[in-house]
């Protein structure tokens, strides 16, 4: 018994420390996020998780995303383009302190972008800055970047997260003390529990709202239903259970947001694996699929229907599914005409995520109808980086492209799926480096028409930003143009 | 004692050396590049090829395994591939959680095993001893996650007596963290529990009909007297056993429950190291949960001989 009686005070304690906090908690938040980061410097890794917490809060680049996608002003200010599109001036904002108190100028931006562009770099999307020829620093708060070719994409690459601007000061330990100029400060990560921020007194533009923001990660779904539903967290953007959202969505303590992504789930096909050389082959299976079914059974009905390679909410995207209906019918006889003897059979491999183990399964059923046995083979992250993407080992396969307007990847052939049409890669090239944006649309909507018209993949779904947060949680991001829980504008209805 | 004690020891270095080159081959033919995984799928083969040079990827499987191993006899654990920071380091602060989990499982276990499994035993047939056996086999029924899933509604989401998982850390404060790890302990000790219990009961009874049992109630010992003097040690072997072998699961096999209450302990960390590929830190932790197993088997040989005088002369 002398045991329990300390043991019981403590409960009691604990309890009411509890309660107090929740009186106290109007200026903080706690988000929830499914995979934790793996270190928190987003230049030198793709893991998403990365830009989640830091885009924005922390790091800052020469231009940012909008919630809707557009690129505006970041730590840039202004700038000039000359008219050959070559020269870039940036006129970087005043008075900008790294959290460390050191100044951000013009040398700062350079470093950054020398970095990522270097030849020992380790950055994800270095494709991003191999066109840049030149990065000068003029004066503190002016910077010239010259380009190789004129690049129509060049002030939406320098939003990414893998081109935030860095010290060299702080380099070194960037992987667990991120020090950056955002409207947050990294303050503590208790590794694969939560990492915290607080508020940056010293902000040069408009402060945050809230005083701390705590990530915690949460990676089974069960337990991130269990966790809002306790109300331990405030917010949970991306939110892993979509069949537990009409729950939430009934529950007056909460509100569901529906919003996209810039994920094109496809049904990936490998085009030089024979018979699916055959563009009949590749038409019959898009036919053999059925969008509704796939969105209802794997997405319990979240997911706008896409034709091609194309965000929906994207001005320039053309509604293409017409051109690839369910009509298994069509599919048996377009597989009889390119003289498949059937059953055909084809591996499919499927990633973790929940859209392509669930989605695959249903494929499999519908491709069944028509003829074709497609065997699944579950794979994990790494596997499926080395054997089916790096290796070309797959017929099939799910996945969700994430990265935004990223339909130039089919200009490279030796890209997992193999698609090789040098019309389209010259068309890329052009889009490249044309800056007339009515002339860009076109050629986007041209793009997107060819890879449909040769059936390159089966456009299954744009993937949905599902979020779950407490009713008087405002300012959040409905959309996600890139990977961020931005939270500089997030706020406690009054 | 001093002869049984050496044995044993040099049975440990003997299982620890095989487990070293097993567990490193077993991890190292997984497919799966470090380097590719965290760079993705936008990553130019020269980034890859510089990222891979930097976490040493480049030797041959052999110097790999030297470093390793040689590292681990020097203490030095590593430098996790996708963390960038120390294996050693995030070793110790996911064992402070694993740890006194396990631990605090334990002594739950053991509080509620040995009072239901001795009150059944000396009731043999009773309604108590009908009502204990009935209830203990309904814990080994029950799978922990689906029980911690009951705990998380009526204690988290319902009554919000609980937050339904996570750690604050031992530096918010002692009771604090406590009470996270009282959910995933109840869980987790539930079924080891019923175990415990149904083994103290038949060791029990299988002591209480041996003829020095007997002879002790024949030179006038009450029943009960005769179980606490003389029964109850000699039932204790089998017991041991089961917590020894208990212990172990509690440390290595916690993942499940770790990721219910989403918990940073070991398990969570090897299930997000391998999907990384981080093969040092799996390999590590690995290692380390060998080691831990084999020393409590030792620790549990070494207190069989406590308990049992016999064993220390034979040996």
């Amino acid at each position: 018994m002398m045991t329990n009686k300390p043991f019981a005070l403590g409960l009691a304690g604990a309890f009411a420390l509890t309660a107090t906090l929740a009186v106290a908690q109007q200026s903080d938040m706690t988000i929830g996020q499914q995979l934790e980061p793996p270190h928190l410097d987003p230049t030198s890794a793709a893991a998403g998780a990365i830009d989640s917490v830091l885009y924005s809060n922390v790091f800052e680049g020469l231009t940012r995303f909008g919630p809707d996608g557009s690129v505006g002003p970041g730590l840039a200010r202004e700038w000039e383009i000359s008219d050959d599109g070559l020269t870039y001036t940036f006129h970087l904002a005043e008075g900008v302190k790294f959290h460390d108190g050191t100044t951000m100028d013009s040398e700062d931006v350079k470093f950054s972008l020398d970095r990522a562009r270097a030849e020992d770099s380790v950055n994800a999307q270095k494709a991003l800055f191999s066109g840049i020829e030149s990065v000068e620093a003029t004066d503190p708060a002016t910077v010239t970047v010259t380009l190789k070719n004129p690049d129509g994409n060049f002030l939406f690459n320098l939003a990414w997260g893998d081109a935030v601007i860095v010290a060299p000061e702080s380099i070194e330990n960037i992987k667990t003390t991120p020090i950056g100029t955002g409207a947050f400060m990294f303050d503590n990560w208790v590794q694969g529990d939560r990492i915290e921020l607080t508020k940056n007194p010293e902000y040069w533009g408009e402060p945050a709202m809230l005083d701390a923001v705590t990530f915690k990660f949460i990676s089974d779904p069960t337990a991130a239903f269990a966790a809002m539903m306790a109300e331990d967290l405030d917010v949970f953007p991306a939110f892993p259970a979509p069949e537990n959202l009409p729950q939430f969505d009934a529950d007056p303590r909460f509100k569901v947001l529906v919003g996209s992504t810039e994920g094109e789930t496809i049904l990936a096909i490998n085009n030089k694996l024979p018979p699916l050389d055959d563009v009949r082959v590749r038409q019959a299976i898009a036919h053999a699929v059925n969008r509704h079914e796939i969105i209802d059974g794997a997405q319990f009905g979240y997911g706008t229907p896409i034709g091609t390679h194309f965000a929906p909410h994207h001005p320039d995207y053309v509604d293409l599914t017409e051109m690839s209906q369910h009509d298994p019918e069509k599919a048996r006889t377009l597989l009889e005409e390119a003289g498949v003897s059937l059953p055909l059979q084809l591996k499919m491999t499927l990633p973790p995520p929940s859209y392509a183990r669930r989605g695959g399964e249903i494929i499999a059923a519908q491709l069944r109808q028509v003829g074709i046995e497609a065997e699944i083979e579950n794979v994990e992250w790494a596997q499926w980086l080395e054997a089916t993407f790096r290796g070309y080992d797959y017929g099939l396969t799910v996945i969700s492209h994430t990265e935004p307007l990223d339909i130039n990847i089919y200009a490279r052939p030796d890209y997992y799926f193999q698609y090789d049409n040098a019309e389209f890669q010259k068309l890329m090239e052009e889009v490249g480096v044309e800056s007339d944006p009515d002339k860009r649309s076109e050629m986007f909507r041209q793009a997107q028409t060819t890879i449909a018209e040769d059936y390159v993949n089966a456009y299954l779904f744009q993937l949905p930003l599902l979020t779950v947060a407490k009713t008087g949680v405002e300012g959040l991001w409905e959309n996600a143009p890139t990977q961020a829980a931005d939270m500089t504008a997030v706020h406690w209805a009054e | 004692m001093l002869r049984y004690t050496l044995t044993r020891l040099l049975s440990l270095a003997i299982s620890l050396a095989v487990a070293s080159v097993v567990i490193f081959l077993a991890i190292e033919i997984l497919p799966g590049d470090p380097a590719a995984f965290m760079l993705g799928v936008n990553a130019q083969e020269d980034t890859l090829a510089a990222l891979r040079d930097q976490l040493g990827l480049n030797g041959t499987l052999w110097e790999r395994y030297v470093s390793w191993v040689g590292g681990m006899l020097t203490g030095d654990f590593g430098t996790s591939y996708t963390y960038r920071t120390p294996v050693a380091g995030m070793i110790a602060d996911r064992l402070w959680i694993s740890l006194p989990l396990a631990i605090y499982a334990l002594l739950l276990s053991t509080l509620i095993a040995f009072p239901a499994g001795i009150w059944a035993a000396s009731r043999r047939g009773s309604a108590a001893d009908v009502g204990v056996m009935g209830t203990t086999q309904l814990g080994v029924a029950i799978p922990n996650f689906w029980f911690a899933m009951l705990l998380v509604v009526v204690f988290a989401i319902n009554l919000q007596w609980f937050s339904a998982g996570g750690f604050p850390g031992w530096d918010e404060g002692f009771w604090l963290s406590i009470k996270s790890l009282t959910l995933p302990a109840i869980a987790l000790a539930l079924p080891q529990a019923s175990i415990l219990a149904r083994v103290m009961r038949s060791a029990l009874l299988d002591t209480l009909s041996e003829d020095f049992v007997r002879t002790a109630r024949a030179k006038g010992l009450s029943r009960r007297q005769a179980l606490w003097r003389h029964a109850l040690r000699n039932a204790l072997i089998p017991v041991l056993t089961i917590i020894g072998l208990q212990f172990s699961f509690l440390l290595a096999g916690g993942i499940i429950i770790e990721n219910v209450f989403y918990l940073p302990g070991l398990g969570r960390l090897i299930f997000q190291a391998i999907s990384a590929r981080d093969m040092i830190v799996v390999e590590s932790v690995v290692m380390l949960l060998v080691f831990a197993v084999i020393l409590v088997n030792f620790l549990v040989e070494i207190a069989y001989a406590l308990v049992d005088p016999r064993l220390r002369h034979r040996a």
